[in-house]
């Protein structure tokens, strides 16, 4: 089957320093793969880079067999970035928020009946279906984040890519992405998801790959053992919460 | 029909202030919404470049304006897009610049001085001509063509632009577009308020309004009956009692600001109880512990 994000020898570079020094990056349809890594080892600079935001200077990507470059069909990638860019000068509720979303589809065109259905959709496979008129402010980091989920599910997408979907996340909102995640991986969905520690995401996960100084040092298909083999960050190893002590279930 | 509305002159003046009451906030909502607030006020002091090229080239001042304007809002944009030089640094060229330039061009301009922007400046609607009226309703037009039609997508620009990007909106376009908007709107307003006022028309109304608003789609309807009311009161208060239109608006504006402000903590408190009581029964969010 013809891999949804295919990357080999990737570089690129940020204000004129070198960020990715030959990245190779697989990922076939339904599969759920984690970047691990310490922090400045690359991990959101190859997502972004993955999602057209960052431009390489060498090597090749190609999203669903097309090269990045042609590639046009950005409807077919949701998109869930650090939770800080969420924020606007102006109120905002989380309905239109997830909205924005659905624009990958209609582009200059107004949204009609059939998006505010997806929406509804979007927003009760991260259970918020209830919260749709609240201000974004008024929510949880989890549920800020759970609504960034949202929008970036309201065009249906084949490939889901995160950048830090954990950070600033209470355990029981871990508990409901991983949940989610785990639906969507078994309706056939990629996804690709930067992460500081496994957490209740562990068992999701069939590969992970760890960065390290804008190379891979290596790659997992067994994640469960990584955090222990492998601390993210020195500080990790003295942190409880580093090691996959909450397994799924216990909550 | 009440007094004021007898004269055509005060007519016109009425128009003109309720089209700017209603375009400056839906504007300018999303320069708040990207922390650009000041971002009229740049443009408005590169307009005044504008003005005085028209007395220049002895052309309408306002057209001249408009062009100069949008000149301007584009290189900031662009400005801003390239990363080169610091949002706040590329304004505050502009408002020097436009500034100085302006001041300058008039002087170069045969029998022209300083006195001659000073309408422009602080604004003179009761002076407002029909063939200014006709100019103000084509550009109103087109800025509420534009903020309203394109509300989904310049809300996605502004709320959150790399995923914008991603979405495959073109960000670059909007972002002109807006600029173009917000200098289309500068000219329209420098006639109700002037120049140096024109952004306070684009910005306070929204601020008012995102004080007690929970939706973007409130805050922007709030912001124009915020803005309508303040340019219409202000003009009529201007006719019955002898002060200058812009300033009123403006002070009414702040002290509508600042009514809302002290509103907004009792207003919240009030929600987060009716809320809690309406909520009380099972209304734990989805993702509470089972437990």
């Amino acid at each position: 089957m013809e891999p949804v994000i295919s990357l080999g020898n990737g570089t690129a570079e940020l204000g004129g320093h070198p960020v990715l020094r030959g990245v190779d990056l697989t990922v076939h349809p339904g599969e759920v793969v984690a970047l691990l890594g310490a922090n400045g080892s690359g991990k959101s600079t190859t997502v972004r880079a993955v999602v057209g935001q960052v431009p390489l200077t060498g090597g090749e990507l190609r999203l669903f067999g097309t090269p990045v470059r042609e590639f046009r069909d950005w409807q077919r990638i949701g998109y869930v970035p650090q939770r800080s860019t969420a924020a606007g000068g102006v109120p905002a509720t989380v309905r239109e928020i997830v909205a924005a979303g659905r624009l990958a589809r209609r582009g200059l065109r107004p949204l009609r009946r059939a998006d505010r259905a997806a929406v509804d959709r979007a927003l009760a496979v991260v259970g918020l279906a209830d919260r749709g008129r609240e201000p974004v402010g008024s929510l949880s980091g989890g549920q800020h984040q759970r609504a960034l989920i949202a929008r970036a599910l309201t065009t249906e997408p084949d490939l889901l890519v995160m950048d830090e979907p954990l950070a600033g996340v209470d355990l029981a909102s871990q508990q409901v992405l991983a949940d989610t995640l785990d639906r969507l991986a078994g309706e056939g969905t990629a996804v690709l998801v930067v992460l500081h520690e496994l957490g209740p995401l562990a068992p999701l996960i069939d590969r992970a790959v760890i960065l390290s100084g804008g190379r891979v040092e290596r790659t997992a298909d067994r994640p469960e053992q990584l955090p222990d083999a492998h601390p993210c960050h020195p500080a990790d190893a003295v942190e409880p919460s580093a090691r996959p002590q909450l397994q799924p279930g216990i909550l | 029909m009440p007094e004021f509305l007898e004269p055509a002159f005060m007519q016109r003046a009425l128009l003109a202030a309720l089209l700017i009451g209603v375009a400056a906030p839906s504007v300018g909502i999303y320069l708040v919404q990207r922390r650009q607030a000041l971002m009229g006020d740049g443009i408005g002091h590169v307009a005044l470049t504008g003005v005085a090229l028209g007395f220049l080239f002895s052309t309408s001042h306002v057209w001249m304006a408009v062009l100069v304007s949008v000149a301007g809002g584009v290189i900031m944009e662009l400005v801003r897009y390239s990363g080169k030089a610091r949002g706040d640094v590329a304004l505050a060229m502009m408002f020097y610049g436009g500034m100085a330039g302006g001041v300058m061009i008039v002087n170069v301009a045969p029998g022209g001085t300083t006195a001659n922007l000073t309408s422009y400046l602080w604004g003179s609607i009761t002076t407002v001509s029909p063939s200014d009226i006709t100019t103000i309703v084509l550009l109103t037009a087109v800025v509420l063509l534009i903020a309203f039609g394109l509300r989904r997508q310049l809300f996605s620009v502004c709320q959150d632009e790399e995923f914008a990007r991603v979405t495959g909106l073109p960000v670059r376009l909007l972002n002109l577009l807006l600029a173009v908007t917000a200098a289309a709107t500068v000219t329209v307003a420098m006639r109700v308020v002037g120049l140096l006022l024109v952004s306070a028309l684009m910005v306070i109304p929204v601020v008012a309004a995102q004080q007690t608003a929970r939706s973007f789609a409130a805050t922007l309807g709030l912001a124009i009956a915020f803005g309508v009311t303040v340019t219409l009161s202000g003009t009529v208060s201007s006719y019955y009692v002898d002060v200058p239109p812009g300033a009123t608006i403006v002070l009414l504006a702040i002290g509508l600001f600042a009514l809302t402000a002290l509103l907004a903590t009792p207003l919240a408190r009030r929600r987060a109880r009716r809320a809690a009581r309406a909520g009380a029964p099972g209304a734990a969010p989805a993702a509470a512990p089972a437990h």
